[in-house]
């Protein structure tokens, strides 16, 4: 099941205008350190990457550990390139993707 | 406390000389574990024909660590991986922001910023997060291309206990840039409820 996303960008941009991106997703981000009240050791399941695409075009790419917080959060930027669409792509360690789009508004 | 599940190891000296046999293992295991073994195959092969004279490297020394702090095996691992030979210029224009204090380890706000350019000829490709005392050293990394406008990512990261943390930049000129800031941790928090 896809996990919840909250996805932060400027209402409105300009070409050339260089934006700041925030991007959250709801995941517990388990890490593998910790034991169950019967001593198991509870399997790691993390958030591993979140890949941000316009275009063709990858302009950001992050590879989280365990040591990320629950529901990982990053910021980043971007230089707008004119109008179009993000996608954001999550991936965990169970294999579940995450896919969300969010349309970049110019002028 | 399943922060501390590794076996306890000896003191920790703050400078550590490591063997060329143990950086290149715990180069191989690092990689294979983070996965960045194409990016560097001859590194085993290169050190085997170093000369005598590079009997021992000290990675640790290129990171200003504070006095009185350990750096884990795992973040030695991590930085020998990283940097490879690379002597990384410290501090500016790479700035690392925490907070001074963490009351809560599981909750960090970071931000790692870089000035630079970001043209086509300059600019910052990859910034990594890197923790000297957690379980797992390698926080984060992140990739980044000139259209990202500007080297500058945050988020919120998990602390295990009061430790340096590193941020390390490579920027497409070949320049590697490192930054380390002491963070004091009063709950630790690397998924410990």
């Amino acid at each position: 099941m896809a996990n919840k996303t909250r996805i932060k960008l400027p209402d409105k941009t300009a070409v050339g205008d260089v934006i700041e991106i925030r991007a959250l997703i709801n995941h517990v981000m388990e890490t593998g350190n910790r034991k169950d009240a019967n001593g198991q050791v509870i399997p790691r399941d993390i958030v591993n990457s979140l890949t941000v695409t316009f275009g063709k075009v990858t302009v950001f790419k992050a590879e989280f550990g365990p040591g990320i917080s629950s529901n990982p959060f990053v910021a980043f930027h971007m230089r707008v390139p004119g109008p179009g669409e993000l996608v954001f792509v999550w991936q965990d360690d169970a294999g579940v993707q995450t896919i969300e789009r969010a349309p970049l508004l110019v002028g | 406390m399943s922060c501390d599940r590794r076996p306890p190891v000896e003191p920790q000296r703050h400078i550590k000389i490591v063997s060329r046999r143990d950086l290149v293992l715990g180069a191989s295991a690092a990689v294979a574990v983070i996965g960045l073994l194409a990016s560097r195959p001859a590194l085993a092969a290169g050190t085997e024909a170093a000369p005598a004279a590079a009997e021992t490297v000290v990675p640790i020394s290129r990171v200003p660590l504070s006095e009185g702090l350990s750096a884990s095996r795992q973040f030695d691992e991590a930085l020998g991986v990283i940097l490879k030979d690379a002597e990384p210029a410290v501090g500016e224009p790479l700035t690392l922001t925490l907070p001074e204090l963490a009351e809560n380890g599981n909750v960090v706000p970071y931000t790692i910023a870089v000035e630079s350019p970001m043209t086509d000829n300059d600019y910052v490709h990859t910034l990594h997060l890197l923790s000297t005392a957690n379980p797992q050293a390698v926080v984060a990394t992140f990739h980044l291309i000139p259209a990202t406008g500007k080297a500058m990512v945050s988020g919120r990261m998990r602390l295990a206990k009061t430790q340096d943390v590193v941020a390390i930049a490579e920027v497409s000129t070949g320049q590697v840039l490192v930054s380390a800031r002491k963070i004091e941790v009063t709950i630790g928090g690397c998924g410990n409820e």
